[in-house]
């Protein structure tokens, strides 16, 4: 039987768009990451096997290097009145620029006596400055505990949701500061906390 | 295949000077897979890089006084000393004899898992309440991965409690304090 020869077309497509869509759809997942905050302090965290993330909105981090204390909240709106509620408790008075300088700290630690010449510094220096810690020393109540406290209420308040607690602390961190922290917090019967962990597998 | 056409059609010159016209066709198709491997990549990287919380939860601080007798028996009581060692017993201490280990997959893992078994068949399916104590010397890696490898052995009844005089007399004795 003759051979019917069937006219054989080029199948090759042009890949120049494909490749272009695919750089694309790159450079707007990179830049989509959320930039990395910088801490005050370099903590490595730990790794544990939760894999239950941190909510977006109405957390506040206590984060635990060095045996200092630093502590931020989320939320411009929660942060101002949180300040303007430790202003009143420890009659200090701050600016206007103070107040919106302060919220955009996303975390802190001076003594709240050192806190107005620490909003007064311009934002690039800040990260300069050696910071004390806030002081936690268990005798009473102390500093830390009326920043979470004044948070808490601020952000009922505010969002009308409870407050999250999520302490980060770096792995080689002595237990003595984080205990005291946990103790801190158990004063006002905070009994429920997250401990922020890089994830791990369990093999 | 997919290609890139530089070449401009290789025409033919005529005449008797011909130059070798190499094609310059480049296929891309290796191109678009780093792409989407890249791609890949990074949306896998952004999710994980979030940071995960552990839940941890106490028990509440006043009702210490008046906390519901807890049944040596069913209680394993891990000592955490420095140099990520720790110290477990079951019951009361020194009346059994306390071991030391580390905290790997091997160790601390499989003795929660051994003890969890004995304790519930000794006592008809009650579960085991662990008692976890950190020393000053202990770091706050030990607690999270304490508390880590008892989610994953599925221990529920846990508790993190100030450690005692006599606790520290234990670890001083091993030489983990």
């Amino acid at each position: 039987m003759p051979r019917v020869k069937v006219a054989r077309k080029s199948t090759a497509i042009d890949m120049t768009a494909m490749c272009d869509v695919a750089f694309l759809l790159l450079t707007f997942f990179i830049l989509s990451a959320k930039q990395k905050t910088q801490d005050p302090v370099k903590a490595a965290i730990p790794a544990s096997t939760s894999v239950q993330v941190l909510p977006e909105h109405d957390f506040s981090t206590i984060l635990i290097g060095n045996g200092k204390v630093f502590f931020g909240v989320e939320g411009t709106d929660v942060r101002k009145q949180t300040l303007q509620t430790m202003a009143a408790k420890y009659k200090i008075s701050f600016t206007p620029d103070e107040i919106n300088a302060f919220t955009g700290v996303e975390s802190f630690g001076v003594d709240i006596s050192q806190l107005k010449a620490y909003l007064d510094l311009p934002a690039s220096q800040r990260s300069k400055v050696p910071q004390g810690g806030i002081p936690v020393d268990t005798t009473d109540t102390n500093q830390l505990y009326d920043w979470v406290h004044s948070a808490r209420v601020a952000n009922v308040f505010l969002h009308n949701k409870p407050l999250v607690i999520a302490i980060k602390g770096d792995k080689e961190e002595e237990y003595p500061t984080v205990q005291k922290v946990i103790a801190t917090l158990q004063k006002q019967k905070v009994d429920r906390f997250n401990l922020i962990t890089s994830l791990k597998s369990a093999k | 295949m997919a290609e890139l056409d530089t070449s401009g059609g290789g025409k033919h010159k005529g005449g008797k000077v011909r130059t070798k016209k190499q094609s310059t066709r480049v296929d891309l198709t290796a191109m678009v897979d780093l792409a989407f491997l890249l791609i890949t990549f990074f949306i896998l990287t952004t999710t994980l890089a979030k940071p995960k919380a552990m839940e941890l939860i106490m028990p509440d601080k006043d009702q210490d006084k008046q906390q519901l007798a807890v049944p040596a028996s069913r209680t394993m009581t891990l000592l955490l000393g420095s140099n990520n060692k720790l110290l477990w017993f079951v019951g009361e201490p020194g009346k059994a004899a306390p071991q030391i280990e580390g905290y790997g997959k091997n160790d601390l893992r499989q003795t929660l898992i051994d003890q969890n078994k004995l304790i519930t068949q000794a006592s008809g399916g009650k579960p085991m309440i662990v008692i976890v104590s950190p020393s000053d010397k202990s770091t706050y890696n030990n607690v999270v991965t304490v508390m880590d490898e008892l989610n994953i052995v599925d221990i529920e009844q846990r508790a993190i409690v100030d450690i005692t005089p006599m606790d520290l007399d234990l670890l001083k004795k091993d030489n983990i304090y």
